[in-house]
């Protein structure tokens, strides 16, 4: 099948300006043919393909991060700067640079495609969305246009069947018979040659493009409501609130159906294998372990879901533009605002949305405050909590106390969330400017299924592999923790407390005795690194309670009669900040590429809690609740 | 030169980061001091102009944020670009 011509198989790089559905050709074009990878020692995603071209011919193609420059300004740009200039060791010099460009945008695309012909490659403009283009009344002459550049040029509609057919035959021309790389002459354009392509660009685009009389003002009409400085607003919020809903009640049915079928596999294992302890790792470490993660999986692709279809619409750069002075006061950029509503769901997801926030100290405030938020993963300890020591009383008639108290929790995550970037930003890196806040916002385009379809696959495989990997490691050892050494056959307590569990747990007791944990909390805290919610079982556990999560009610019976009111309180407080979730450290690690900020993330929220439990508890015990 | 750049010279050009939704202009000069942003004025130069703002093109402020009238969206030829004014401030329109 792969042709010997041409040495092999041929490799592009897909280069274009954001917004030009530069990943709906590469999708068209590769199909499911792809993988996703990161770059050695960075966290841009590198994403390549392969295609079969009618001839026969393989092309492997990689897909670069948008830019409008090759002046790398962020880390994804540097990425597309030294893959596009060949500087890349890892990176397979790249045959042939395929631009891609919006045809009812061109101007900045054209003054991309004169700043790349410095590169020495050979390369091809494919002029995507051309039937937008052509709809609107857009006349484009192709040929004069390939002429003016120097460049072959040719349409395509990438979300077409058949939208890249003249495409895959130019290609096949071109590998036939590609001209060779020449040496680049390329240096970062100073502001006299960008005005000067920037109107050589303008100059093509006269001589070659028809615009009608009468552009098409659809998002102009959307936009006077989207983007009113009052109605956007709300319309926003009104859409966070659907988007919530989605995420809590539809993932539900679904996150039943997999802890049930994880229950039931664990069941199975425990009658199938002979009691012991491989029957106690496949069991509790590695079936309970792994689903306690997967069961969030429905949370996060209802999240990713909602995510695809705002962006693919177009929509998320007029929430960054509607946010972006609100997040601003914080410290934060706009973009921040999407992954931190998705830290609401799980910090997990809220972490890899990260990646649209181009600069790379924004990026890491993100990353650093977005555990704060109070995710699902809480809701079992609070309620557990709250139900146990906070009367049901009505405060002025009219609101539950348990529901206030719910809501303070909530926001006391949003604000000091709000305040660790105020002071990672005006603090720490107050001489370290961030870049201003400037964004295309596309035109409104509606999204297709196909490409939803195909993006969240990638995001599932993507968490289930990277996450799942990381977690299940940690997972193991978390069990052999509460695990070994085993019981005594004569044992009189519950065997997690002859374990290592325990011993560390003792050990911390002195530690934690401050804020008012007794020793049984500093247990249940250990397995409760593995995820929040599994300190409740292990709750259940120390206080030799049977039925585990099921019994919640009889745990929270048996909490009221041996914790004072002001350890309830100092423990809730100490779960808004505690780093009590060995998954969502794994994953900072992933994303930031560093052990360092794992590391700044685990020791900053630690201290919180300390420092908040201790307050309260002290606060708590002097007003006469111990 | 036409009559058209004599009218240019005469008005008063001002900034693009001063202006009101619904001003429709031309870009006279892109100038940024060292102050206008957190970015050189040179690098600020280069990011407007990478993004469409240079000399000539048409302006228009299509929308801007409810707090401080702050950031604004601006349609240039037929893109839109949204900014703060703080950056816009560098755009001198007529």
């Amino acid at each position: 099948m792969i042709s010997t011509t041409g040495a092999g198989a041929c490799h592009f790089a897909l280069v274009g300006t954001p917004n030009s559905g530069k990943t709906a050709l590469f999708n068209a074009l590769t199909g499911n043919r792809q993988k996703v990878a990161n770059y050695p020692g960075v966290t841009v995603e590198r994403k390549s393909g392969a295609l079969i071209t009618p001839s026969g011919r393989k092309v492997t193609i990689v897909d670069l991060p948008g830019t409008y420059s090759l002046r790398a300004r962020s880390p994804d740009e540097e990425i597309t700067r030294d893959v596009v200039l060949g500087r890349l060791a890892a990176e397979t010099q790249p045959d042939l640079l395929l631009c891609v460009a919006d045809s009812t945008n061109l101007r900045l695309a054209i003054r991309l495609v004169l700043e790349l012909k410095h590169v020495g490659r050979p390369m091809m403009l494919v002029l995507n969305m051309i039937d937008i283009a052509n709809k609107r009344g857009v006349e484009i002459d192709v040929e004069k246009m390939s002429a003016a550049l120097g460049v072959p040029v040719v349409t395509a509609v990438a979300i077409r069947r058949g939208g890249t057919d003249a495409l895959l035959h130019q290609i096949d021309e071109l590998v036939a018979n590609r001209p060779e790389s020449v040496a680049h002459s390329w240096h970062a354009p100073s502001t006299a040659e960008l005005r000067t392509a920037q109107r050589e660009a303008d100059t093509i685009l006269r001589a070659t493009v028809k615009n009608p009389p009468k552009p098409d003002n659809l998002t102009t009409r959307l936009d006077a409501v989207l983007l009113h400085p009052l109605a956007g607003l709300v319309i926003l919020f009104v859409l966070l609130f659907v988007m919530f809903q989605a995420v809590f009640s539809w993932a539900q049915p679904l996150m039943n159906l997999i802890s049930s079928g994880f229950d039931a596999l664990g069941a199975l294992a425990h009658n199938t294998l002979p009691a012991g302890i491989l029957q106690s790792f496949i069991q509790n470490g590695v079936i309970s372990g792994v689903g306690s993660v997967i069961v969030f999986l429905p949370q996060i692709l209802t999240l990713f879901l909602f995510i695809l279809l705002l962006e693919d619409l177009g929509y998320m750069a007029r929430a960054a533009f509607l946010m972006d002075r609100i997040m601003g006061g914080a410290g934060l950029h706009g973009r921040a605002f999407i992954p931190l509503l998705s830290s609401f769901a799980c910090a997990i997801p809220g972490i890899m949305a990260t990646r649209v926030i181009d600069n790379k100290r924004d990026r890491l405030t993100t990353i650093l405050v977005a555990p704060l938020m109070t995710c699902s993963a809480r809701i079992p300890v609070y309620t557990l909590i709250i139900s146990a020591f906070v009367p049901a009383t009505k405060v002025c008639g009219l609101f539950s106390l348990q529901g206030l108290v719910m809501f303070g929790l909530y926001a006391g995550g949003i604000f000091s969330a709000l305040g660790v970037s105020f002071v990672a930003k005006y603090v720490f890196w107050r001489n370290e400017p961030s870049p201003p806040f400037m964004l295309e916002l596309p035109d409104y385009k509606l999204p297709r299924l196909k490409s939803v379809a195909l993006g969240l696959y990638t995001r599932a495989k993507a968490f289930l592999q990277r996450a799942g990997t990381t977690i299940f490691s940690m997972m193991v050892l978390i069990w052999f923790l509460a695990s070994f050494p085993q019981a005594p056959a004569n044992a009189t307590e519950p065997p997690i407390n002859y374990s290592i569990a325990a011993w560390v747990g003792h050990a911390m007791q002195p530690v934690l005795a401050p804020v008012g944990f007794n020793w049984q909390i500093s247990v249940a805290l250990v397995p409760g690194m593995a995820a929040r919610e599994v300190a409740v079982a292990a709750l259940g556990t120390v206080y030799s309670i049977e039925g585990g999560k099921q019994a919640a009610s009889a745990i929270g019976h048996v909490l009221a009669g041996k914790w004072s009111l002001a350890t309830a309180l100092a423990l809730l407080v100490w779960y808004i900040f505690a780093p009590q979730c060995a998954s969502t450290l794994a994953v900072i690690r992933r994303e930031t590429g560093s052990w360092k900020w794992m590391a700044v993330t685990f020791g900053y929220m630690l201290t919180l809690a300390y420092i908040a439990a201790f307050a309260t508890f002290h606060i708590a015990v002097a007003m006469g609740a111990g | 030169m036409s009559r058209d750049s004599q009218i240019v010279k005469i008005q008063t050009r001002s900034p693009l980061g001063r202006a009101l939704p619904g001003f429709r202009g031309r870009i006279d000069a892109i100038q940024a001091a060292e102050d206008t942003s957190v970015l050189s004025a040179d690098e600020l130069e280069r990011r407007l102009i990478e993004l469409g703002f240079v000399e000539g093109a048409i302006v228009e402020i299509l929308h801007e944020g409810i707090f401080g009238r702050d950031p604004i969206a601006v349609r240039v030829d037929n893109a839109t670009i949204a900014l703060r004014r703080r950056e816009a401030m560098a755009v001198l329109v007529t």
